[in-house]
C-alpha cells in the first residue's frame, strides 16, 4: 500500500503512566483526507493517545508510523494543537511570535524565520482572523482567541496531518463554527485531521469518521457506523442514563 | 530568611575575625568618601578597573540566564545551584591550597551539576515534586560545603585564605583570572542566546510543541543549565554564594515588568544587570571595602522596586494613577448626570442649578456639591453664576446627555433584550454609562429601534439634543424632545 495513503498508523500502542497502563493495544489505521474524532469519557486516554502518537510521551509497547515512516522522520509532517492550559499565557510573547513558531519546523537550528515565514504566519492569522491582534501579548485574549492562535500555529505548520487537543474546549459557539469550517477546509485539501472532542451532540455532525476510545480502541469507522447505542455504551461505561439521554438527544435532531 | 539563620551564623562568625584583614585596595585608598568616590571614577588602579569590569560582566551574564531561569519558572532553580556549588569551591581549594580561579572554577562546576542532579533524580524516582527536591539540594549541599569551610579556616594558613570573600562576595578581591573567566562565560552566554535564541524561546513557552518538533529540547534545557553553572561559579568571587541567585532572579525580574517580548526582557535584564554590578562594586569600594554582593542585590532591588512602582503598564503607581484618575472622571460624570437631572425636573426651563437641589439630587452635603461643581468649572464643564450656581458650559451639557443617554438605553436593553425587570437595572446602568464607547451607543439605538424613552417613562436624550445646548433645547423641545412624542 502506497505510504502516502495512511498518514497514520498505529499498532498495538500500549502507555503507561506510573506503570498503571492508561492505552492498551490501540490498533488503528487512518486513512487520508478525513475530518475524524477521537471521542470517549474523562480519562479515557484521548490526550495520552495524540501524545503517544508524537512521541511526548514514551509507549511501554508497539509502534507508531507516520506516512510510513517513524515520528521522528516525518514529523515536519504533523501539525499539532495542544490543550490551552499547556502553556503559560502571561509569557512574554506576541501572537506573531507564536504563530511564527510554527514555522520553526522547517527551519535549521539557529536558522532565522525569514520574511517568507512572516508571510507565512500574517496568512495564518488572517484565516483564523486574528491579524487584527498581531502585536498582543498573548495573555490579553479572550479563550476563543487564544484558540485560534494555536489554530493559525499549527496552519504555519503547513502539515498533512494534524493533531489537536480539544481545539473547542472554552470556545464560544461562533468561534466554534469558525473553527469547524477551517477544519472542513483543510480536509478539503486533503489533510488529515484528528481531533480530541469532548461534545457527544455535535461530534456526528462534525466528524467523517470516529475513534472511540476508552483505555482501549472501542470502535474506528465513519461516524454513522459509531454512533450506535451499544458502541457508545461500551465506550462510556456504566453511566448509562446519561448515555441514554445524550443518544436520545442526537436522535431527535438527526 | 528562618531557613538561612544556622549558615548565616556561621557565616558571620567566619567573616568577624577576617573583618580585621582588610584587603588590598583599602590599604592605598584615601580617606574620605569623595576622595574614594574620585578614585572609584578615574579607575587609577588595576584592581579596581579589574573589580567594575568583573561585576558590569557578571551582571551581563546573571542578567540573560536569569531571564530564561524566569520565565521558565525555574527561579528556584537558580538559588539551589548557586548554593550547591559551595562544595565544590572548597573542594577546589583544597586541591592545591591556593585560591586557583581555574581549580575552583572546576570543582564549583561540578558540585553544580551534581546538585542538578541530585534534583532531577528525586524528582523522576520519588514522589517528591520539584520545590521539596531543591529545598533538600539547597540545604544539605551549603552544609557540607560549610563545614569543608570551617575546616580551611582551621588549617595552618586557612585564614588567610580568602575563601570567606566567596559567601558574601568581595569584587575588590577580583584578580585578572577572574575577569578573564567572566568574559568568557558572558561572551559564551551571549552568544548561545544570540544563536539559539529561537529555540531557547520556544523551548521555554512551549516545550511539548517543540518537542513535536523534534527540537531536542532536553539538550537545550541542560545547556542552558550548564550556561547557569557557570555563571555562578564565575560571578562567585565577586557577589557570593549566598546571593548569587538574587542577580539572576531581580534584574530579570524586573525586567519581566517593564516589557512584554522576551528579546526585550533579555537586554533590558542585562542592562539592569550590569547596571547593578557597577552599582553594588561602587558603593562596595567607597564604603571601604564592604562585600559587594549585598550592594549588589540592593541596587538590583532597588530597581526591581522602581519598576514594581512605575513600570508604564504593570506598575502598582502607575495603575493607582489611572484608577484615581477614572474614579475622579466617574465623580464628574455623576455630578453632570445630577445636574441634568435637576434641569429635567425643572422642564428645561432655566440654565442655572441650584446648588440646594444638586446636593439633593446627589444624596451629598453642600459643602461637598460645592467642591464637585468647582471641580467641573475646573474642567470647563460649567460656569458658576456669582450666587455660586453652576450652568453647564455646552462641553457640559453634551457630556451630561451622553451620559444620561448611556444610562437610559442600557436600561432599556436591559430590560428589553435581557428581559430583566425594570427596577433591577438601575444599578447596573450606573456602572455602565461611564464605559460605553461611541459603537457600541449607536448598536444599542439600532437594536432598540431608536426609541427615545427609558423603562421608568423618562426621556433619552438624542443627538440633536446634545447640539442643541439647553437654551433652545427648553424653548423648542420641551416637552418630547429627541424625536416625535409617542
Amino acid at each position: 500500500m502506497n505510504p502516502e495513503d495512511t498518514p497514520l498508523e498505529v499498532h498495538d500502542l500500549t502507555v503507561a503512566y506510573h506503570r498503571k497502563p492508561v492505552l492498551y493495544g490501540i490498533d488503528v489505521t487512518v486513512p487520508r483526507g478525513q475530518l475524524i474524532g477521537i471521542i470517549g469519557p474523562n480519562g479515557a486516554g484521548k490526550s495520552t493517545f495524540i501524545k503517544a502518537v508524537m512521541g511526548l510521551l514514551p509507549p511501554a509497547s508497539g509502534w507508531v508510523k507516520i506516512f510510513g515512516q517513524p515520528y521522528k522522520t516525518n514529523c515536519h509532517r504533523v501539525g499539532y494543537v495542544p490543550q490551552r492550559e499547556s502553556v503559560d499565557w502571561d509569557f512574554p510573547v506576541s501572537v506573531m511570535d507564536v504563530v511564527l513558531m510554527g514555522r520553526y519546523g522547517h527551519l535549521k537550528l539557529a536558522q532565522r524565520p525569514s520574511k517568507k515565514d512572516r508571510e507565512i504566519a500574517r496568512e495564518c492569522l488572517e484565516k483564523v482572523k486574528m491579524l487584527p491582534f498581531a502585536n498582543r501579548q498573548i495573555g490579553n485574549l479572550s479563550g476563543g482567541q487564544q484558540q485560534r492562535v494555536f489554530l493559525a500555529r499549527a496552519l504555519a505548520q503547513e502539515s498533512d496531518l494534524y493533531l489537536m487537543d480539544e481545539p473547542f474546549a472554552g470556545v464560544d459557539a461562533a468561534t466554534e463554527a469558525a473553527i469547524i469550517s477551517l477544519l472542513r477546509e483543510l480536509k478539503s485539501r486533503g489533510k488529515t485531521l484528528l481531533v480530541v472532542h469532548h461534545d457527544l451532540a455535535t461530534a456526528r455532525e462534525y466528524f467523517d469518521s470516529l475513534m472511540l476510545l476508552n483505555m482501549r480502541l472501542v470502535g474506528f469507522g465513519p461516524a454513522s457506523e459509531m454512533f450506535t447505542a451499544e458502541k457508545l455504551q461500551t465506550t462510556y461505561g456504566g453511566r448509562l442514563t446519561i448515555l441514554s439521554d445524550v443518544v436520545q438527544a442526537v436522535g431527535n435532531q438527526a | 530568611m528562618r531557613r538561612y539563620a544556622p549558615f548565616l551564623l556561621i557565616a558571620a562568625m567566619l567573616l568577624v575575625p577576617e573583618m580585621a584583614h582588610a584587603a588590598r585596595i583599602s590599604e592605598l585608598s584615601e580617606s574620605s568618601l569623595g576622595g574614594r568616590a574620585l578614585r572609584f571614577f578615574t579607575f587609577q588602579d588595576a584592581s579596581l578597573r579589574n573589580a567594575l569590569l568583573g561585576s558590569m560582566l557578571l551582571g551581563i551574564c546573571c542578567g540573560l540566564t536569569g531571564a530564561f531561569l524566569v520565565v521558565r519558572k525555574l527561579a528556584l532553580m537558580g538559588d539551589a545551584l548557586s548554593h550547591a556549588v559551595l562544595p565544590g569551591v572548597a573542594l577546589g581549594f583544597l586541591w592545591n591550597m591556593t585560591k586557583d580561579p581555574l581549580a575552583i572554577f572546576v570543582g564549583a562546576t561540578l558540585a553544580g551539576l551534581l546538585g542538578a542532579g541530585t534534583v532531577q533524580l528525586l524528582r523522576s524516582t520519588t514522589r517528591h515534586k520539584e520545590d521539596a527536591a531543591l529545598g533538600f539540594v539547597l540545604a544539605s549541599f551549603f552544609g557540607v560545603g560549610i563545614c569543608l569551610f570551617t575546616r580551611i579556616q582551621n588549617l595552618p594558613g586557612g585564614n588567610k585564605s580568602g575563601l570567606d570573600k566567596y559567601m558574601f562576595g568581595q569584587a575588590a578581591a577580583l584578580g585578572q583570572g577572574d575577569v578573564m573567566l567572566l568574559a568568557v562565560v558572558t561572551a559564551l552566554a551571549l552568544g548561545l542566546v544570540l544563536v539559539l535564541y529561537k529555540e531557547y524561546a520556544l523551548t521555554s513557552f512551549d516545550p511539548g510543541f517543540a518537542r513535536t518538533l523534534g527540537l531536542p529540547v532536553s539538550i537545550l534545557h541542560y545547556s542552558l543549565m550548564l550556561l547557569l553553572a557557570f555563571a555562578i561559579v564565575s560571578s562567585l568571587q565577586a557577589v557570593g554564594v549566598v546571593l548569587v541567585s538574587a542577580m539572576l532572579v531581580v534584574p530579570a525580574a524586573a525586567a519581566f515588568l517593564l516589557t512584554d517580548r522576551l528579546a526585550w526582557m533579555l537586554v533590558i535584564s542585562a542592562l539592569f544587570g550590569m547596571a547593578s554590578g557597577a552599582l553594588g562594586a561602587f558603593f562596595s569600594f567607597v564604603g571601604r571595602n564592604m562585600p559587594t554582593g549585598p550592594f549588589m542585590v540592593l541596587s538590583a532591588s532597588s530597581i526591581f522596586a522602581l519598576a514594581l512602582f512605575f513600570a508604564p503598564r504593570h506598575g502598582v503607581v502607575t495603575r493607582w494613577w489611572r484608577r484615581r484618575s477614572q474614579s475622579a472622571r466617574i465623580r464628574r460624570e455623576n455630578t453632570l448626570k445630577a445636574i441634568y437631572r435637576v434641569l429635567e425636573d425643572h422642564g428645561f426651563r432655566t440654565e442655572q442649578v441650584s446648588l440646594a437641589e444638586l446636593a439633593q439630587q446627589r444624596r451629598v452635603t453642600l459643602e461637598e456639591a460645592t467642591k464637585e461643581v468647582a471641580e467641573l468649572k475646573r474642567t470647563a464643564l460649567v460656569t458658576i453664576s456669582p450666587s455660586g450656581e453652576p450652568a453647564l458650559t455646552p462641553q457640559g451639557w453634551q457630556r451630561a446627555c451622553e451620559i444620561v443617554r448611556n444610562h437610559r438605553l442600557w436600561e432599556l436593553y436591559l430590560t428589553h433584550a435581557a428581559h430583566i425587570a425594570a427596577d433591577h437595572v438601575h444599578e447596573d446602568a450606573e456602572k455602565i454609562e461611564h464605559v460605553l464607547g461611541e459603537n457600541t451607543v449607536r448598536q444599542l439605538e439600532r437594536r432598540l429601534n431608536y426609541a427615545n424613552r427609558d423603562p421608568h417613562g423618562r426621556l433619552i436624550p438624542g443627538i440633536e439634543d446634545i447640539r442643541a445646548g439647553t437654551a433652545t433645547m427648553c424653548a423648542t423641545r420641551v416637552p418630547g424632545y429627541g424625536g416625535a412624542e409617542p
